[in-house]
């Protein structure tokens, strides 16, 4: 939409990324004239320095920086492209966060990409953005490598990535949890982390202090199911909306 | 001879100051401040993740509650990047309604920052002045929602319903009667937008009585003048936007530089600091209120000449009216599906920001085609401008750690999420 992203010289803009990222871009996508690249892990902080640096792409600001948790990712809990003959059964089953408590997370099998990190970047000179993402290698320990000597201001988005995901971030000098409680276990925006939680407090009478406790004063319920259909009906609104406008 | 030596000093969670639940490790020398830890996360309820949980509309209540000074503002950026992923754009009429209670919430949160920030620094009596015209601007926000604080009001393909014809009056009671009720009632005889045009043509003189109170008050002046001065470079490299960045003469405001909704179409100006101290910011933000003033009173006087639909009539995003679905099938399904199951968003990502009393608020979205989000991420302001702490306020003295906090504008709604 060209509300979204008033950008000038869009096409000049990308032929000079991709002769200055050169064979670090891995990936290069327009969609809606936003623009998202892709690098590797390994090349994650030479390509900031060249897009905070150079003085034709001169990215000063890292507007945001995120985790996502890319399992499940296109899996819906409702079967829409065919007729199902298991009844009421298929909107209550399912393996989203919603249905699961602590005791019974499941335990993915090892998925390389699991997570990604995202970055925004902002260009206040040109007044230009740009989303840059790098997918890691690894599942189990999850890590790019800092960006705080580039962007001062990745600081806390970064130690929020590591609460909510366990994406660890090296060279970071505090790492540590900043949005979770004091001594959590578990990082809880992982798609295999329980909605409900793991723990609830409450004040206990009897030891005369607060205490932890697994949850149990609320169940894992989901009230509306996963579903995901991909018919026409965005573009026969598009094509409206184009035709609303002509006039 | 007595050796001393720093400690560290606890402020917070629960300090009148703290606007909030904000917990500062303090690290003191004297009364120097030699290192700032702020503790957040107290508030904490994982917004984004319960919004994955949910169909796509269920969480624009949600977005109110993060920033929830600025209610509005929030939903619109959530709002628009929807839109965007859908590939749906709202009405003329609803843009211009969307700008018009942007800005309203602007002077809410102004307000409400004037009042609060001169209540830490020892003014009293600005609050009861700001809190006189949130109540008036509070009561639009009922009257076109039914709610005052959380609307709700703004949907994917436009807002919730047209503007109300009547305003609201205030009845009798046993303090307000007479001559005293009429007075309070002054304003309410027409529309909302005969209200909102009162309140315009108002307004201005209530600007300058907070300015009497303070602008020129040496009290105010010795807290705030050259207390904890932020360079452009430094704003630029922490992230900072909005008043905080305006503040140290960046002029960069997303409603001038990349203009949504209808604020290409309105005629503003853009306040900017010089040294990007406290009391700049403090101008920057009475002038903005202003400026919010004249942007209102062209958005009213557009919506009085032009009515038209606020929704799109796309029943596959937007509900149909209730009286098409009583005799038409297709509008009863519609309905049906809608509200059971929602709309399904094409696959892909997207970032909408708005420019937000605060700064740039943000919605980063996922998804992967489902009813549901599959990641949404929201960039507040307050957080980056918090998470700046400890490098602006190193070497001041602890009563500029107040000043501070006020002058970031911080509300822990947003900053935990």
């Amino acid at each position: 939409m060209s509300e979204t992203t008033a950008v000038s010289g869009r096409p000049a803009f990308v032929q000079q990324l991709e002769a200055k990222l050169g064979q670090k871009l891995v990936r290069l996508d327009e969609a809606r004239g936003e623009i998202t690249i892709e690098v590797l892990p390994e090349n994650w902080l030479a390509v900031a320095a060249i897009l905070r640096d150079d003085a034709e792409l001169h990215f000063e600001q890292l507007v945001d920086l995120c985790g996502v948790d890319y399992l499940s990712y296109g899996q819906a809990e409702w079967d829409t492209t065919d007729v199902s003959w298991t009844g009421f059964s298929r909107g209550v089953e399912g393996e989203g966060p919603g249905r699961f408590d602590w005791a019974d997370r499941p335990h993915p099998a090892h998925i390389p990409r699991r997570f990604g990190v995202v970055v925004h970047l902002l260009s206040v000179r040109h007044n230009r953005r740009l989303r840059m993402r790098a997918l890691c290698t690894d599942d189990d320990l999850p890590g790019v490598p800092s960006l705080i000597g580039v962007w001062p201001s990745t600081d806390w988005f970064e130690r929020e990535a590591f609460d909510l995901y366990g994406i660890v971030f090296e060279g970071h000098p505090d790492l540590r949890r900043i949005l979770t409680d004091y001594g959590f276990v578990g990082h809880p925006f992982r798609k295999d982390f329980p909605l409900i939680g793991n723990v609830e407090v409450r004040y206990d009478p009897d030891k005369r202090r607060v205490v932890y406790e697994p949850v149990t004063s609320v169940e894992p319920r989901v009230l509306v199911p996963r579903t995901i259909r991909d018919d026409s009906r965005y573009d026969q609104a598009q094509a409206e909306a184009a035709a609303e406008r002509k006039k | 001879m007595q050796e001393i030596k720093n400690y560290t000093m606890n402020f917070g969670p629960q300090h009148p100051a703290a606007h909030g639940v904000l917990r500062l490790v303090l690290e003191m020398d004297g009364e120097t401040i030699v290192r700032a830890d702020p503790h957040i996360g107290l508030l904490h309820r994982a917004t984004e993740k319960l919004a994955e949980s949910k169909p796509f509309n269920q969480s624009i209540g949600y977005m109110d509650r993060l920033d929830y000074v600025s209610m509005m503002c929030n939903e619109h950026a959530y709002v628009r990047a929807i839109e965007s992923l859908l590939g749906v754009e709202a009405p003329e009429r609803a843009q211009w309604i969307r700008t018009m209670f942007d800005e309203i919430t602007r002077i809410l949160n102004h307000l409400m920052w004037v009042g609060s920030n001169a209540l830490d620094l020892g003014a009293m009596a600005v609050f009861l002045y700001a809190f006189r015209e949130r109540e008036e601007l509070m009561d639009c926000y009922e009257a076109v929602s039914g709610a005052r604080m959380h609307a709700t009001y703004y949907r994917p393909g436009g807002v919730y319903r047209d503007l109300p014809e009547v305003m609201p009056k205030y009845g009798e009671s046993k303090w307000h009667k007479g001559k005293d009720l009429e007075r309070r009632n002054a304003w309410r005889g027409g529309s909302m937008l005969d209200f909102l045009d009162a309140f315009c043509a108002d307004f201005p003189r209530r600007v300058d009585e907070y300015e009497e109170l303070l602008t020129n008050n040496r009290i105010w002046k010795q807290r705030t003048v050259d207390i904890g001065i932020v360079s452009p470079e430094q704003a630029l490299a922490w992230g900072m936007s909005g008043p905080m960045l305006r503040g140290s003469g960046v002029e960069w405001d997303l409603r001038k530089k990349q203009p949504y909704a209808k604020y290409a179409d309105v005629d503003f100006d853009i306040p900017v600091g010089v040294k990007g101290d406290c009391y700049d910011r403090y101008l920057v933000r009475v002038e903005e209120m202003r400026q919010s003033n004249r942007i209102i009173k062209q958005c009213v006087d557009w919506l009085r000449a032009n009515p038209g639909p606020v929704m799109v009539r796309n029943y596959k995003v937007a509900p149909p009216s209730r009286v098409e679905m009583k005799d038409d099938m297709e509008a009863l399904i519609h309905h049906f599906k809608l509200f059971t199951e929602g709309y399904s968003v094409p696959a892909g990502e997207t970032y909408s920001a708005v420019e937000a009393p605060k700064g740039e608020f943000g919605i980063y979205l996922v998804s992967d085609g489902a009813n549901k989000p599959f990641r949404l991420k929201c960039r507040a302001p307050s957080f980056v401008h918090l998470s700046s702490m400890d490098a602006i306020v190193r070497g001041h003295m602890l009563p500029d750690v107040v000043a501070m906090i006020g002058t970031y504008d911080v509300v822990f709604g947003e900053v935990d999420r």
